[in-house]
């Protein structure tokens, strides 16, 4: 390399001896910053390896000497996020729903994070609006056919619905008519029912017949005037608002074989906080009473 | 070697044709020719230039007791602005200018800004530019040479340096000195002075952020915030280096505003000017040469304009980026021409228009150089030919445009400032439900509802529906019963989130789209705001 021999002429510089299609490259020393700079990354990199998890062992790597992961930042900031709702959250464990929502603050509070509990719980069912589908109550509306008070929210949520795993649960069940009335009898009193909300039945004739087969058959839960028995999880018949589907037909259908929605209870799973959280959220939509 | 064949056909291109070019031929008949490669090896520069050390002499005359003024000025604004106090009652900070990044709100004095009406500040920038284009139209650079904070904070530091180490004359001693206890304890005392100045720069910029008094406690007591400690940090390194160590190259080599401003000159700006028509052919020796009945022009080349220059240039070479237009060769020029009994003026703001029409005066049309004959008489009386300044010269077409767009877009600011709202309503339609329909038939929609009050005051205000007959409201955790119009309490200078659910009877329901407005009156004043909304409606609803 200190060969004389290979100088550049006109730079006065040393070359490598290196020739690629007679193009030389000069041996110019590194700039002293670049070096200076170099050797610090060097420094650095070494006391990294010691202060830092680095070095690959057999089972896992050194741990270094500040004890840094950043599984356990992770866990940190969570801890910490955790204690800045501590405050509210034990407000809100001992509370209970009515004076969690009496309270502005608490039901903000309550509001946004059953807000959050509700889009990974609950919208696979109810819809991401709450708006619910055939079959899936809307939660948006001033009808319930379990109680709309944030008490009774709370307790449906908590204890679900037809749910075999809690004692508690809301238990009901519509026998299949379809087995005990004749079939006219289904037709006269899906028409009585279907004019009970201002719809218009095919048969006008059907209706006062179908009155008798309701107040023989129907009346025990559904109430004599149809409007329903929330401790029983009946529906009111004479409101705009149809789980399965409004018209003859459906009633009928429902009248031959029930379907029964199951909701489970979510009290064990997700904790009484939460649970509470989710009843203040949905009493919020618009049609908590 | 293919390099060096390489290497020579570059070179031939590059070679320059010398002047007077002589011609050999060697024994063998070969012509060997004289030329010289621009780049050759002995000719080569170092592309790294080592910075020339500057030391400028004190000037003293009306443009430097100027420019004392202009920096107790703009230093005053600069480090006094966040102590000044202006009370705007018990809900809102009394810094009469404050920048409250943490809650988002800006006050100037009896003005306050929100987020949203930045606006304003981009209005006062634009401002600023045309302001600049102003100035520079007319007066040239005076904002490099007056009131740059890079101009004022030189200045500064120089009046320290000389303090210490003495005017330039002392100053280029000790420099060239070799080091002793006494250059060592001058030069350590002049850098601890430095840094105290910008330790305190540094330190009164984040006062502009948060309440000063509160957080220079907290600041001496270890309790600010790690922003505010960095802040000090990097901006006194910034104004030590750039103040105290790097100057004029900040000005030559890292601004580009010299570059812009330098497009906007045109012959009827004033610069700083030497006016050779009168200076030239200067000479040290006048007196003989009036003597030898040669004629010289006023310049004794004493070159007094060189040693005061900050910028470290030379005046007479002509108007130059380096300048930066300080004046201060004016002021040095003037007392050596008050000496010599001469006129001022022979460096002075002049326009590129009357220089050029005096060079004409100046200038022997038949040799094409300047004779002082042609400039002043027998008498020593100057001819009455020369043009000199007028103001209404700069008041030109430019200038009005500029100085119009400038008053327009502040007119535009004022009139929009006194005529904004301080009561805001902003309406969100629920998306998801967009409608719901309810057990008696009814429907329902949800809104969104935020009300802004704008004032550091709490207001009591009525939201009511406008429109829409036999419509009614409940707001979640305000007002649950249904009604038309609802009264609330909303705090000082913060915005109010509503859930509003407003729902119509059936019967009422006449289309898919229906509109109406929420309208929020302040119950005190005559304040109010209104949102146009629509109420939706499911299409099969009838």
């Amino acid at each position: 390399m200190s060969d004389e021999k290979n100088v550049d002429e006109l730079s006065g510089v040393q070359t490598t001896g290196h020739e690629w299609d007679g193009i030389k490259e000069l041996d110019n020393p590194m700039p002293r910053w670049w070096l200076l700079t170099f050797y610090a990354t060097i420094i650095w990199a070494i006391g990294f390896t010691v202060f830092y998890p680095a070095w690959p062992m057999i089972n896992s790597t050194t741990s270094g000497i500040l004890g840094y992961s950043s599984r356990s930042n992770v866990r940190g900031q969570l801890d910490a996020a955790e204690a800045a709702r501590g405050d509210y959250v034990t407000a809100i464990a001992d509370k209970n729903v009515e004076e969690i929502l009496a309270d502005d603050s608490l039901r903000d509070f309550a509001i946004a994070s059953g807000s959050a509990a509700f889009k990974v719980n609950c919208v696979q069912c109810h819809g991401s609006g709450a708006e619910g589908s055939a079959g899936y109550p809307n939660l948006n509306d001033d009808d319930w056919m379990w109680g709309g008070s944030a008490e009774q929210i709370y307790a449906t949520i908590g204890h679900g619905i037809r749910f075999a795993g809690d004692d508690d649960t809301h238990l009901s069940e519509m026998p299949a008519y379809g087995e005990i009335l004749e079939p006219g009898q289904i037709r006269e009193v899906a028409a009585y029912v279907y004019s009970l909300s201002g719809g218009k039945p095919s048969d006008l004739s059907l209706v006062e017949p179908g009155a008798q087969v309701f107040a023989d058959n129907c009346a025990a839960c559904h109430g004599e005037k149809a409007v329903g028995n929330k401790d029983l999880g009946a529906p009111n018949l004479t409101d705009a608002i149809w789980l399965y589907g409004s018209g003859e037909a459906a009633i009928a259908q429902q009248v031959r074989h029930p379907r029964h929605g199951v909701m489970p209870a979510w009290s064990e799973r997700l904790g009484d906080v939460k649970v509470k959280e989710l009843a203040v959220y949905v009493h919020s939509l618009g049609g908590g009473e | 070697m293919a390099s060096r064949a390489w290497k020579h056909r570059k070179m031939v291109r590059l070679m320059t044709a010398n002047p007077t070019p002589a011609t050999m031929t060697d024994s063998s008949g070969v012509e060997l020719l004289d030329v010289e490669p621009l780049n050759s090896a002995k000719l080569r520069k170092p592309l790294y230039e080592k910075r020339k050390k500057i030391f400028p002499k004190r000037a003293s005359g009306r443009f430097r007791q100027f420019k004392w003024l202009i920096m107790a000025v703009t230093l005053g604004i600069y480090y006094l602005t966040p102590w000044v106090r202006w009370d705007r009652g018990e809900f809102a900070p009394d810094q009469a200018v404050l920048l409250d990044i943490a809650n988002r709100r800006f006050y100037a004095f009896a003005i306050e800004i929100w987020p949203q009406e930045f606006f304003y500040v981009a209005g006062m920038l634009v401002m600023a530019g045309i302001g600049l284009f102003l100035v520079t139209s007319t007066v040239g650079r005076a904002w490099c040479g007056y009131t740059c904070p890079q101009t004022v904070w030189v200045d500064l530091f120089l009046v320290v340096e000389r303090w210490l180490e003495g005017d330039r004359n002392a100053r280029i001693k000790l420099d060239a000195a070799p080091w002793s206890v006494n250059k060592l304890s001058k030069r350590i005392a002049k850098h601890a002075i430095w840094l105290v100045i910008a330790v305190l720069t540094g330190g009164a910029w984040i006062f502009y952020f948060a309440d000063a008094p509160v957080l220079l406690r907290d600041l001496v007591t270890g309790q600010a915030a790690m922003v505010a400690y960095m802040t000090v940090v990097v901006l006194t390194f910034t104004t030590y280096v750039f103040g105290g160590l790097m100057r004029e190259q900040v000005c030559t080599y890292m601004c580009p505003w010299p570059r812009i401003q330098a497009a906007m000159l045109d012959e009827n700006s004033l610069t700083v000017t030497y006016n050779d028509w009168r200076g030239e052919p200067r000479s040290r020796h006048a007196k003989k040469a009036a003597a030898g009945g040669i004629a010289v022009g006023d310049c004794v080349d004493c070159n007094a304009c060189v040693a005061v220059c900050p910028m470290g240039i030379d005046i007479r070479d002509g108007q130059q980026l380096e300048c930066i237009t300080c004046a201060l060769c004016i002021d040095a020029c003037d007392g050596v021409m008050d000496k010599l009994g001469r006129e001022r003026g022979l460096i002075s703001y002049a326009t590129l228009a009357d220089y050029e029409a005096n060079m004409a005066v100046a200038t022997d049309p038949a040799k094409k150089v300047i004779d002082p004959r042609r400039v002043r008489d027998e008498a020593g009386v100057l001819n009455a030919k020369l043009a000199h300044f007028r103001l209404a010269k700069i008041f030109r077409p430019r200038t009005y445009i500029y100085a119009g767009l400038w008053a327009l877009v502040g007119v535009a600011l004022l009139v929009s400032l006194f005529s904004r709202d301080r009561l805001e309503i902003n309406v969100l339609h629920d998306r998801n439900p967009q409608f719901v329909r309810l057990s008696d038939g009814g429907i329902r929609n949800g809104y969104t509802i935020k009300l802004l009050n704008m004032i550091p005051e709490p207001r009591t205000v009525r939201l009511s529906l406008e429109g829409l007959e036999g419509a009614t409201m409940s707001i979640i955790g305000v007002a649950e019963a249904e009604s038309r119009a609802v009264t609330m309490l909303i705090d000082p200078d913060r915005l109010k989130t509503l859930k509003v659910y407003v729902r119509l009877a059936a019967d009422a329901v006449t289309s898919e789209t229906q509109g109406f407005a929420f309208v929020v009156e302040d119950q005190a004043g005559a304040e109010s705001a209104s949102y146009s909304a629509t109420f939706l409606a499911p299409g099969a609803t009838r």
